[in-house]
């Protein structure tokens, strides 16, 4: 059999992917005895320069990480699309922005002004920011533009499958490889990697009635290990999240974030969990359950930390 | 971890004495996992297949068939139980959701704390045998030593560190230490104090900032007692330290020094050694922390009381010194941030060893082939596979594009 | 230049807004024309997914209208709904939809007047709010955008 051709790319990604990877552990090396990589910059020594020379369509599968932040990014999206066969998008931040598209709630000139001339640590006395082309004597150097929000892959692309997860355990990642190495693969556009039903429905904690009094911060109470977190009053993102993970966090006696992305049918993750929590909440009384949702600090951030880039209203609106 | 201890800062809330062991011992982990990557794929196939081999092989596979499948299984199921511990603890291996004000989210059963017992020990051997391959492949090749030792691959600067009260490396708390490029303490302080000591500086052709020593102030890209600039990682860890707290990491990191011409080392290359002697400091901390009675108290949390405000936290990221700084609303929800992360402290460093490295190795008369950019990329790879981190809010590898110019500054190469 | 005239989507339950609407509409009550109805069978029913979607694909302003506490015909649902909204309202508000965007009102079927006043009101206040831009309009300039 031929040996399949195989590529992976971060582009405005934390690296964690390419961790969740190598945390295939020995299938890493089954993977070799089936694919060459062609292309994975943080692993082999393949230059920008190699891909531009490979023909179109000739790599079989590129996993993309990472969200699209800025020009560079743009640009490999497009010359990956172009060289792949297939393209999944891989990980929340190519799936939905995850988390670098929370910077969705700010603007790009405050972010820049942030983090080049206010932060404490910096001296900038001539209030130098970088520019996208500098120019020095006859040199030109061109530094990717800082874009105005951050894009999930398929903002940019076509995207063929989506394997959601911050990041991707690495057990569902051997599954959907040996898949791709099956060729029965999928109907296009599917998710893969994560399950039909809820993290609910595969979460072994005792589930009652859901009916919430009152809400807690992870720092305020120390939860038990048998009971719902929900019921007892954490936020967890579980009803509207995708099962996959194998409830990962709720082992550590920590709520879920709502990394495998929205249930099957949810088009906003964020806005269903709203839903979601007002059915909940045990107070008849409008003000009283007022009083409750009062104590839900940060409900944005929370409910669309890993789907703000597809979230409807995509960001927050700009003045 | 460094948001973790940010935010007993901002909450001021001290964790008990367990929370922060069973903290050390996830970090320990952490860095097995972290350092065996960064050796063996990022490292060693320079090494191993050698700098100019094609880059279809120069790779974690081509190590793996070179040295063999038997040490190549030893090198992912040492890392594959890093990660093991890790998850037991957090959840999660990447993106742990454990750290909390004031302690973990869970703890460690006996049972558990068994397992981990295991592991440390197999880790200890596997250190040392990573070593004795540096050893053999390495030191025992007089061209390689000889590239180590070479001009184009020094650099003398200030260098800064996570130390105990004795003045060891420590990875998860401490002070910071800094030292001058002749080996004397010139500066110490702890989290909450680092504006005093760090400053960065801005260029209009870097997304990424470049901190450099406060009190001697921004000089440039040079090297030197009287410049600002200064190392993070490995190298500049044990450069900043008077040894190690555990014994078989002590005798290595003796051994490297002897090897090397004392302290402290000037060799960017030397930083691989380096981080195969935190390899073995870690698993050692790993198997004490293990053995610890306490790591299996149910005494992992304390609710914070006070009102969050602002706070400071700071380890010793694989990559460097890592700092978080917090303000935050009476909610504790953050209102400013301010990270200066592990790569982002080398990032002056890492310009002028790649410069170095270029200077000395593009010359009239050498052709220029991938092999020979290689070793300018070496520079580059002795600090971090990745900038992603640490560019903050950017990403991406930074592509390295070599413009070759003639004597009359005409380009007569464009390399990327 | 043209005046702004604003589209406001409105989820209006059957039972008592809706009839509500429709007393204004036999009773020959003046409203402005920039309001759209979409019916419901309970306000119970309304996910926020509703309202982000108006807005996102091009609403100025949305209006959720149902029966009183108390009278809802399915006991609950109105009481389902005051909770989503007043959440959403948090949600919108980090997401920099003013507030006057989006609005909550019980009306019941004998209220035709008190549903024409409300839309002339709200109608208003969108009207002074100005357009809606969606915050994918603040990636323009992106090169993204352009291709
Ligand atoms: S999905 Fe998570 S792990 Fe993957 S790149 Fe994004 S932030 Fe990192
Ligand atoms: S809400 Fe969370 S804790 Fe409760 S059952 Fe669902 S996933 Fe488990
Ligand atoms: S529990 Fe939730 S946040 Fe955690 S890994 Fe699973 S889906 Fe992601
Ligand atoms: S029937 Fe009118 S609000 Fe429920």
């Amino acid at each position: 059999m031929r040996k399949l051709r195989l590529a992976s790319y971060w582009a405005s990604a934390c690296g964690g992917c390419d961790v969740a990877i190598l945390d295939t552990n020995e299938h890493i090396l089954d993977i070799a005895a089936v694919a060459d990589i062609v292309f994975w910059p943080v692993a082999v020594d393949f230059k920008y320069s190699d891909v531009e020379a490979y023909d179109d369509r000739s790599i079989d599968v590129c996993l993309f990480h990472g969200a699209v932040r800025n020009s560079e990014n743009e640009h490999l999206a497009r010359l990956l699309r172009q060289k792949s066969e297939v393209l999944v998008a891989f990980g929340s931040c190519a799936v939905s922005g995850g988390i670098p598209a929370l910077a969705n709630f700010k603007r790009r000139e405050d972010i820049l002004n942030r983090v080049y001339r206010e932060s404490p640590s910096t001296e900038n006395p001539e209030s130098v920011l970088p520019q996208p082309h500098f120019t020095a004597g006859d040199i030109t150097l061109d530094l990717p533009d800082f874009y105005r929000r951050v894009y999930a892959l398929d903002d940019i692309v076509p995207v063929d499958y989506y394997l959601p997860g911050c990041p991707p355990t690495p057990e569902r990642i051997w599954e959907v490889f040996e898949v791709i190495v099956s060729g029965q693969l999928p109907p296009a556009g599917s998710t893969v990697g994560v399950a039909d039903h809820s993290l609910c429905h595969e979460c072994s904690r005792v589930k009652k009635e859901k009916k919430v009094k009152t809400f807690y911060r992870p720092h305020e109470i120390i939860p038990d290990r048998e009971n719902c977190l929900l019921e007892q009053g954490l936020i967890c993102l579980g009803p509207v999240t995708r099962g996959g993970c194998g409830a990962r966090c709720i082992a550590a006696n920590m709520a879920c974030r709502g990394c495998y992305g929205p249930m099957p049918g949810i088009i906003d993750q964020g806005a269903k969990f709203i839903s979601t929590l007002g059915s909940i909440i045990d107070e008849d009384r409008v003000e009283d359950a007022g009083a409750v949702i009062d104590r839900i600090v940060d409900p944005a951030g929370t409910f669309f930390r890993f789907s703000m880039a597809k979230s409807l209203l995509k960001g927050a609106r700009q003045p | 971890m460094a948001s973790g201890k940010a935010v007993d800062a901002v909450f001021r809330v001290d964790p008990p004495p367990a929370a922060k062991k069973l903290r050390e011992l996830y970090y320990s982990s952490h860095y097995i996992h972290s350092h065996i990557a960064h050796f063996y794929a990022l490292a060693a196939p320079d090494f191993v297949m050698g700098p100019d081999a094609d880059p279809a092989v120069r790779n974690i596979l081509g190590v793996v068939g070179k040295v063999g499948l038997e040490t190549g299984a030893a090198v992912i199921k040492h890392r594959a139980m890093a990660q093991e511990i890790q998850a037991l603890l957090a959840g999660k291996a990447t993106h742990p959701v454990w750290t909390l004000p004031g302690g973990v989210s869970k703890g460690l059963s006996r049972e558990e704390a068994g397992r981990v017992q295991k592991v440390a020990d197999s880790q200890v051997e596997f250190a040392r045998f990573s070593l004795q391959i540096f050893n053999d492949v390495v030191l025992a090749n007089s061209g390689y030593v000889d590239i180590i030792l070479s001009d184009a691959y020094r650099l003398e600067t200030s260098y800064m560190g996570l130390v105990d009260s004795a003045n060891r490396v420590n990875f998860y708390d401490g002070s910071v230490r800094i030292v001058g490029p002749d080996g004397v303490e010139t500066g110490r302080y702890r989290a909450p104090e680092y504006l005093e000591h760090v400053a960065e500086h801005v260029e209009p052709w870097s997304y990424l900032k470049f901190p450099y020593l406060r009190k001697t102030g921004w000089t440039g890209f040079r090297e030197g007692r009287d410049s600002g600039i200064y190392q993070a990682a490995p190298l500049a860890r044990l450069n900043a330290a008077d040894g190690m707290a555990t014994p078989l990491a002590q005798e290595a990191c003796e051994k490297m020094y002897a090897t090397l011409g004392g302290r402290p080392v000037h060799a960017v290359l030397a930083q691989h050694w380096a981080r195969l002697v935190e390899l073995l400091y870690a698993a050692e901390r790993l198997r004490e922390l293990a053995h610890d009675p306490e790591i299996t108290s149910d005494e992992i949390r304390i609710i914070p009381r006070e009102v969050p405000r602002e706070g400071v936290g700071i380890v010793e990221a694989p990559r460097g010194t890592l700092t978080h700084h917090y303000v935050t609303d009476e909610r504790g929800i953050v209102l400013k941030a301010n990270l200066i992360v592990g790569t982002t402290n080398n990032n002056a460093p890492i310009y002028m060893a790649i410069k170095k490295a270029a200077t000395a190795a593009i010359r009239p008369g050498v052709e220029i082939t991938r092999g020979l950019l290689n070793l300018v990329e070496m520079a580059f790879r002795a600090y971090d596979p990745c900038f992603s981190c640490a560019t903050h809010a950017l990403t991406g590898d930074l592509p390295l594009k070599v413009l070759v110019f003639d004597a009359w500054g005409d380009l007569v190469r464009e390399l990327t | 230049m043209d005046v702004f005239e604003p589209k406001i989507i409105g989820f209006l339950c059957n039972w008592c807004s809706y009839a509500g609407a429709d007393l204004a509409g036999v009773s020959r009550l003046q409203y402005p024309p920039n309001f759209r109805a979409i019916r419901l069978m309970c306000t119970g029913r309304i996910d926020p997914t509703f309202v982000f979607k108006a807005l996102a694909e091009g609403a100025d302003g949305v209006l959720i209208a149902g029966c009183h506490p108390g009278d809802c015909h399915y006991t609950e649902g109105n009481l389902n709904a005051a909770r989503r909204y007043h959440l959403m309202m948090k949600v919108l508000e980090d997401f920099g939809v003013e507030r006057g965007r989006v609005r909550l009102e019980w009306i019941s079927a004998a209220e035709g007047p008190l549903f024409a006043k409300v839309i002339r009101d709200f109608t208003e206040i969108v009207r002074a709010l100005g357009p809606f831009n969606q915050a994918a309009e603040s990636g323009a300039g992106d090169t993204v955008c352009a291709s």
